[in-house]
């Protein structure tokens, strides 16, 4: 299990830099004076080269990909041209909010997705079937920034029930970043059912295709199995339904949905910057957003990569995960 | 005798696909917002409103009569808009599989027939691009580029055409040591020959299905850009960006960003339950 972990992670380091390379060279060619939009129409040529100079621009690109390689080792992604920190500074601070908010997302929709999955492909053709269907193509078809606007619409604005904006208005102690988890620790009640009624309404917009996505995955995997020999073999042993459904078929269905739960979590996190312009909430979309007026290269390599990074990091844990699910697949090896 | 039992089977699968009611609605929709596309100029009740001429008699108008889906803030009627806005979402979605195909399925078919190195090389550079979430890609591409349409288009297809590359070489790897293709090899045919001549017509089933299960998702993709401000600049109606410059008059004039909105939803439902059945009607997985 170690052994294979180790040559796992060992595999994502040309990934990774292939990654870096690829995001760094995209930043280096962007059109537009950076350097000029952050000093402002007032800046001299002086004070231009000075800041160029500053921020090493001046060298060839290469040198300057070698630096920045150099830097990523020591916790140093480059200043912000508009904050004027290290950008993994400013990720530290916005990241784990977009965090949870994926987070959340992604339990709302397992949560959702996979026994409504089961429910179809049990009742395979039956209304219950249809109805849970067309929910799915629906979902999956559903801008989220939209629904996110609809649901802002109709129960903050309307009917007043949950907030407009933001993640909470009661202050909770900052541990891990993460508001629910801080306010559990802490026992902070009031703080944590402020947390819940702020992130509800967000989550749900996120969580609404994946769960469709999921959903339509665990269908398709539980139909494939419905026709194997050993469903036949235990059914007519005459084990009960329920049982054949969730310790037979659906641990072997779970392998594929286990890939899409990994590959949703991409599209989960590109769409909560959507969904955070929304909501106001304070993520890392903000700061990216932020960064794409201001062209500020920096911030935007580094919101991308940290992002590549924790992409890949998940796919390796889904990989990691398939060994718990099926034994046929030998970690070791 | 082979023919007719093929023009048979045909027949028969066809039949089946067009029995598929949500195949059907899907395939009602698309054409439909073709049509609208197409004839937008001719449908639409103020073709004028596409620009942003300004209209201050009929400024913030809710839905009615006049004007089904209402007027915005500068009185253009919003359903006239969003029929042109069709325009924008097929242009997007056509456009940037094709950038994708014409890239990706090359790539795939070398790296697939070739094999050794090259597929090595080309297999890992799809990892690379694979790596990051392809709307977080094609987000950090449009924010380098001046925000328009085609720089959007452009960034999208960035993250795209990998898929297409795997799913192609996947095929020719498949392919590769069928007899027709050892026959071909056996009367001395080239490798270009042999990868673009017999071995790609037996992946356009593949290619056609996959292509068909993505645009709708390119369009949705495309209108999130738009929402972000890095696709087509407004007065352009393209939907997204007409649901970002709606928001700004919510909760009052909540049919601003709600209709252009329920289009791209019809739109992306259309495509994609047309894809699934033609995903059904090949018996081809993609995913």
């Amino acid at each position: 299990m170690g052994r294979f972990i180790g040559k796992r992670l060992f595999g994502i380091i040309p990934t990774l830099f292939g990654l870096i390379l690829l995001i760094f060279l995209l930043s280096r060619i962007m059109p537009g004076d950076s350097v000029r939009l952050a000093l402002g129409p007032e800046a001299t040529p002086e004070q231009i080269v000075a800041m160029e100079e500053k921020l090493g621009l001046n060298n060839p690109i290469p040198i300057q990909f070698i630096n920045y390689i150099r830097g990523l080792f020591t916790g140093d992604m480059g200043m912000s041209l508009r904050t004027g920190r290290n950008v993994l500074l400013d990720i530290k601070e916005t990241f784990p909010a977009t965090f949870e908010l994926s987070l959340i997302s992604m339990i709302i929709s397992v949560a959702v997705g996979v026994p409504l999955g089961i429910l179809s492909a049990i009742k395979n053709n039956n209304w219950a079937d249809h109805l849970i269907r067309i929910f799915s193509l629906s979902g999956i078809a559903l801008p989220r920034f939209w629904l996110a606007i609809l649901l802002q619409l109709v129960f903050s604005y309307w009917l007043g029930v949950f907030p407009v904006i933001g993640r909470g208005t009661i202050e909770v102690a900052n541990i891990t970043g993460l508001r629910i988890i801080d306010s559990l620790i802490t026992g902070n009640i009031a703080g944590l059912s402020d947390s819940l009624l702020h992130i509800l309404l967000p989550a749900l917009s996120l969580s609404m295709a994946t769960a469709a996505q999921i959903m339509r995955m665990t269908r398709t995997n539980m139909l494939d199995q419905v026709n194997k020999d050993y469903v036949l073999a235990a059914e007519s042993y005459g084990l009960p339904e329920n049982l054949v459904y969730k310790r037979y078929m659906l641990k072997n269905a779970f392998i594929s949905v286990l890939t899409t739960i990994g590959m949703q979590f991409g599209s989960l996190i590109g769409n909560a910057f959507l969904v955070e312009t929304v909501f106001g909430w304070p993520g890392m979309a903000q700061y990216a957003i932020q960064g794409i007026m201001y062209k500020d290269y920096n911030a935007i390599t580094g919101v991308t990569l940290i992002i590549g990074f924790f992409f890949v990091i998940i796919n390796v844990i889904v990989d990691l995960l398939y060994g718990l699910f099926d034994p046929r697949i030998k970690l070791e090896s | 005798m082979a023919e007719t039992l093929f023009k048979k089977n045909m027949s028969k699968k066809t039949r089946k696909l067009l029995k598929n009611k949500l195949t059907i609605l899907g395939l009602f929709i698309v054409i439909l917002v073709v049509f609208c596309a197409i004839f937008a100029n001719i449908i639409a009740p103020y073709p004028n409103d596409v620009t942003g001429t300004v209209n201050f008699s009929s400024m913030n108008l809710a839905p009615g009569k006049e004007n089904i889906f209402g007027t915005d803030e500068i009185g253009r009627d919003i359903f006239s808009r969003v029929l042109f806005g069709a325009r924008y979402s097929l242009v997007m979605g056509v456009m940037v599989l094709i950038i994708a195909i014409a890239i990706g399925v090359p790539l795939g078919l070398i790296a697939g027939y070739w094999g050794g190195k090259i597929n090595g090389i080309i297999m890992r550079l799809t990892d690379i691009f694979l790596a990051i979430p392809s709307i977080i890609l094609a987000m950090a591409v449009a924010a380098i580029m001046e925000p328009s349409l085609r720089n959007s288009m452009i960034a999208i297809s960035f993250g795209w055409w990998p898929w297409f590359t795997r799913l192609v070489q996947a095929e020719t790897l498949k392919l590769k040591n069928e007899q027709f293709i050892l026959a071909s090899q056996g009367i001395g045919a080239s490798k270009w020959r042999i990868a673009f001549i017999e071995i790609l017509p037996n992946c356009l089933s593949t290619i056609i299905v996959k292509a068909s299960t993505d645009i709708g998702f390119v369009i949705l993709t495309g209108a999130s850009l738009g929402f972000l401000g890095l696709g087509a600049q407004p007065p352009a109606p393209e939907w997204g960006t007409m649901v970002a410059e709606g928001r700004v008059y919510l909760p009052m004039m909540w049919w601003q960003t709600t209709f252009p909105g329920l289009a791209i939803l019809v739109t992306v439902l259309g495509f994609n339950l047309l894809g699934d059945g033609l995903r059904d009607y090949f018996d081809v997985r993609v995913d």
